[in-house]
């Protein structure tokens, strides 16, 4: 099923030829209106008239997640705060997020954009749609219950947490499509089973729409199994809309559609910045062509992917990225939360007394993401009173469960047990089998 | 008045408390009573020995975080109640104890346990103005 024939089937030709007159008016729109990029311009010579075809988007700067911390909060904005109807948030490096808006035209293309996720997943009006995805600065509530709404079907805007009450609803108000992250997925069947309801045959859903965080073809038979559904694959990132950059068609499943009349995607190498053909494996970047308040030029994902240009059964003449397979850089994602070691390093700082001597485990259990962060002790914090220890671990899990809203486990450990090396320390053991 | 008690920071693997005896040992030391405090994650184990420092360097040597504690030594009646009767004034005096373990030896006739108080000089002057016997640490490291 596809939301908008006209332009899910453009033929490549119309397509690319869109695509250059919407990069020529966002590359005027940037250069006159976000000081960052006129100066990123200017440092190469170059101006908005140069890019004449699709292949001298090359010539353009990237944009990393460093620019957008470094112009925290709303340097980036392309229009006025009053234009702006929405704003939301993701993790940063650091402790800022980056933040990123919306003006009412963008809310628009964003529900369009799911509603095309959602109906390549064969949703539709007259659906029941159970939305756990997390609602608030994160993009993903918010992103699928618009795009829910747009298609007509009936949203249930319930959000995370409270997974036992979910189950109720699930049984009671009988969705029939699902969207979260794939571990909660799991995690709710887990709890569903311990509660006597089988997953499987229990509840009237026949699809899940499933994001947020990295997931193998095994996870995804999975949830299949378990659930007795289509589990789907969609895609985005916060910084270039939050999801609706691609999605999987349930009529494939192999490789996500990237919504290029508003995205155009590049491969490229990550240490040289050369863009790749098709078919090589490499560095996702991507260029908004439509987004009004908070354009981007080739912004740098840091996910590993390659495309492919093969035309695909269900008729779209989109391009499909690879399921994500890696990252470029050392961030996490835990629960569907992007977490930087970094960060973790500078909220242990901010300890008295502790020493930058710590490793995170990370790991699955029962389905659920667990972070267990190791730090050494020394005499400086050493009490003698177990309180006092026991005070030290729990500022640890408080002070880390303010900053990413994940709830950590903190293991004191004894000096020089944790690995030094030359160079950069191996700070994160990851025990997850995605 | 005070007695040096020395901790231990012990994480919870197996052989653990087994190297520091050994280190102890190596070294000569003589642990004259000892006390561990355990959570699910880690111990801290709490001694009492005849050569502090000498204990604490060897100890730092091989890496243990260590500190030193000031605790107070009691004698007490080795009799039924006699532990009881004492505790009982602590509380009336409004005195907290924290933790508080036996020794092995005694002092002449009676029983000697360790106390650490929330705090120390109020307790102390509690049980002296009671008539009971603080050992000074001195005394205790070579009972």
């Amino acid at each position: 099923m596809i939301w908008n024939e006209e332009f899910e089937t453009l033929p490549r030709e119309a397509l690319e030829s869109l695509q250059l007159k919407r990069l020529k008016a966002t590359v005027d729109r940037v250069y006159a209106t976000v000081p960052f990029y006129k100066k990123k311009f200017d440092e190469t010579g170059l101006k908005p008239s140069h890019i004449k075809t699709l292949k001298d988007l090359r010539l353009l700067p990237f944009t990393v997640k460093t620019d957008l911390r470094d112009n925290y909060p709303f340097g980036l904005f392309s229009v006025p705060m009053e234009s702006v109807v929405r704003v939301h948030a993701s993790s940063g490096t650091t402790g800022k997020p980056i933040v990123v808006g919306y003006t009412r035209r963008d809310i628009d293309t964003w529900a369009e954009l799911m509603a095309r996720t959602l109906t390549a997943a064969g949703i539709h009006k007259g659906d029941i749609v159970h939305n756990s995805y997390g609602y608030g600065l994160f993009t993903g509530g918010l992103g699928a219950h618009y795009g829910a709404e747009r298609i007509g079907a009936s949203v249930i805007p319930i959000s995370g947490g409270n997974t036992k009450r979910q189950i109720m609803i699930m049984k009671d108000f009988g969705p029939t499509a699902i969207t979260c992250t794939p571990s909660y997925a799991l995690h709710l069947a887990d709890v569903a089973r311990d509660m006597g309801i089988d997953p499987a045959k229990d509840f009237k859903i026949r699809v899940g729409c499933f994001g947020a965080e990295p997931w193998s073809e095994k996870m995804r038979e999975q949830i299949e199994k378990i659930f007795n559904i289509d589990a789907v694959d969609i895609f985005g990132l916060t910084e270039v809309i939050g999801p609706g950059v691609s999605s999987e068609c349930i009529e494939a499943k192999k490789g996500l559609h990237i919504f290029e009349d508003h995205f155009i995607p590049e491969i490229i190498d990550p240490t040289t910045g050369e863009p790749l053909p098709y078919g090589e494996k490499g560095e996702l970047v991507f260029t908004s062509i439509t987004k009004e308040a908070f354009p981007v030029i080739r912004y740098r994902t840091r996910d590993l992917s390659c495309l492919n240009p093969e035309l695909c059964v269900c008729g779209r003449t989109f391009v499909r990225m690879e399921r994500i397979t890696g990252r470029t850089d050392d961030m996490l994602i835990i629960r569907g939360v992007n977490v930087f070691p970094s960060q973790i390093e500078s909220a242990l700082m901010q300890i008295d007394g502790l020493e930058p001597h710590y490793q995170l485990i990370v790991d699955r259990k029962n389905n659920l993401d667990t972070i267990e962060v190791q730090v050494e002790v020394n005499e400086k914090i050493f009490s003698d009173e177990v309180k006092r220890l026991e005070e030290i671990e729990k500022r640890v899990v408080h002070d880390i469960k303010e900053m990413f809203g994940v709830s950590c486990k903190c293991t004191l450990v004894e000096p020089k047990t944790i690995q030094r090396s030359e160079g950069k320390a191996k700070r994160v053991i990851d025990k997850r089998e995605l | 008045m005070k007695v040096e008690q020395i901790s231990v920071f012990l994480e919870n693997k197996s052989g653990r408390l087994a190297e520091v005896m050994r280190v102890l040992g190596g070294a000569g030391i003589n642990i004259r009573a000892l006390s561990i405090a355990d959570t699910s994650d880690f111990g801290i184990l709490r001694i009492i020995v005849n050569d502090k420092d000498k204990a604490l360097a060897v100890l730092k040597d091989k890496d243990f975080t260590v500190s030193k504690t000031e605790v107070v030594a009691v004698e007490v009646a080795d009799t039924p109640g006699g532990l009881s009767k004492i505790l009982d004034l602590l509380d009336r005096q409004g005195v907290n104890v924290e933790y508080m373990y036996a020794f092995i030896e005694r002092s002449s006739d009676n029983a000697v346990i360790i106390f650490r108080f929330d705090e120390n000089d109020k307790a102390i002057k509690v049980l002296l103005g009671a008539g009971i016997t603080i050992l000074d640490g001195s005394k205790v490291y070579n009972i």
